[in-house]
């Protein structure tokens, strides 16, 4: 690793004390089917009147990232310019098999397995380009995977700003205590991308936290 | 006899090694159908590589990936940030054999299927 970068990640927080970016790049992180794409849907249905990308149930729908420059968001008298890179999901193993369980063929399912894998790499090296994160969870989910830990611990070991999306909050067994609870350290805002629910309390723990 | 092989290695051995050389000798291991200890863990870092390099040897065929578990991290101090930090103990075992059935903050509890 060049003695810059691993300098910026060192010391990059005490610059961004001082220094106000024009413009805040953020990447939008999780596992898959944490509902990263429509959280960016949302954010830009809100706020620029179109979206991102399409989001269903099969996982690693979003196999590149996808970046949206320029998403001005106003809360409470503050302004905060965007660029939202919304990025695959993050995984440790990925099987062909659970996409033939969803109704793709077995060509389909090698297609985006290959596919996926590459994503995964691509998310992880979008880590050095970014000011903030918003990491989703799925708060119907164990909090504690593998996936989250080390994410959660390289925005960490990087000084990035972060806020836990503590998303799908409409659903029965959601529980963003949990979540709360295995990361006091950090921001959980719950919210329910999908329908909009909390999400005024999202847009502005983002103006406090990256603007 | 038959079984699964554990490669229990200490925190001495690791911290003699290189990154990309402890990297590398996790991923040749568990790629064998090996299930491998870490003494003291991964830094953060080291875990992002170590998935990076898993994806790009994920062949959809023999190996499809592998499966990682360690105890969160404890909060972070002002002076922990200047300097690498280590992972807890870390089990990593390919993710065809090792399924984790359940982890808190203080317990892991995992299945080894064999052969």
């Amino acid at each position: 690793m060049g003695i810059i970068v691993s300098l910026k990640k060192k010391f990059g927080f005490i610059v961004n004390l001082f220094l106000k970016k024009e413009k805040v790049r953020i990447g939008i992180y999780g596992p898959p089917n944490a509902g990263k794409t429509t959280l960016a849907n949302r954010i830009l249905k809100d706020w620029a009147g179109d979206v991102m990308g399409l989001a269903t149930e099969i996982p690693h729908e979003t196999r590149r990232a996808i970046l949206r420059e320029g998403v001005k968001i106003e809360v409470d008298g503050k302004s905060l310019t965007l660029d939202i890179v919304d990025t695959p999901g993050l995984a440790t193993k990925i099987d062909f098999h659970d996409f033939m369980k969803f109704g793709l063929s077995e060509e389909e399912a090698k297609k985006r397995a290959k596919e996926a894998t590459e994503g995964v790499i691509e998310a992880i090296k979008w880590l050095d380009d970014l000011d903030g994160i918003l990491l989703v969870m799925d708060s119907t989910q164990d909090p504690f995977t593998q996936v989250n830990v080390t994410i959660v611990g390289n925005i960490e070991a990087r000084n990035l700003p972060m806020i836990i999306v503590a998303n799908k909050i409409d659903l029965p067994n959601s529980s963003p205590a949990r979540i709360k609870s295995a990361f006091p350290q950090h921001t959980v805002v719950p919210v329910s991308a999908l329908k909009g629910l909390n999400i005024d309390k999202l847009y502005k723990s983002m103006a406090n936290k990256f603007g | 006899m038959e079984g699964v092989q554990l490669n229990l290695i200490s925190k001495d051995k690791l911290d003699k090694m290189a990154s990309m050389e402890k990297l590398r000798m996790i991923l040749e291991s568990v790629k064998d159908g090996k299930i491998v200890v870490l003494e003291s863990g991964l830094t953060p870092e080291e875990e992002a590589k170590l998935i990076e390099l898993t994806m790009l040897e994920i062949d959809h065929k023999n190996f499809i990936g592998i499966e990682i578990e360690t105890y969160p991290q404890k909060e972070k101090s002002f002076f922990g940030r200047f300097k690498g930090k280590k992972g807890r103990l870390t089990v990593i075992g390919p993710a065809n054999r090792l399924k984790t059935i359940q982890k808190k903050e203080d317990l892991i509890t995992a299945l080894v299927q064999l052969g």
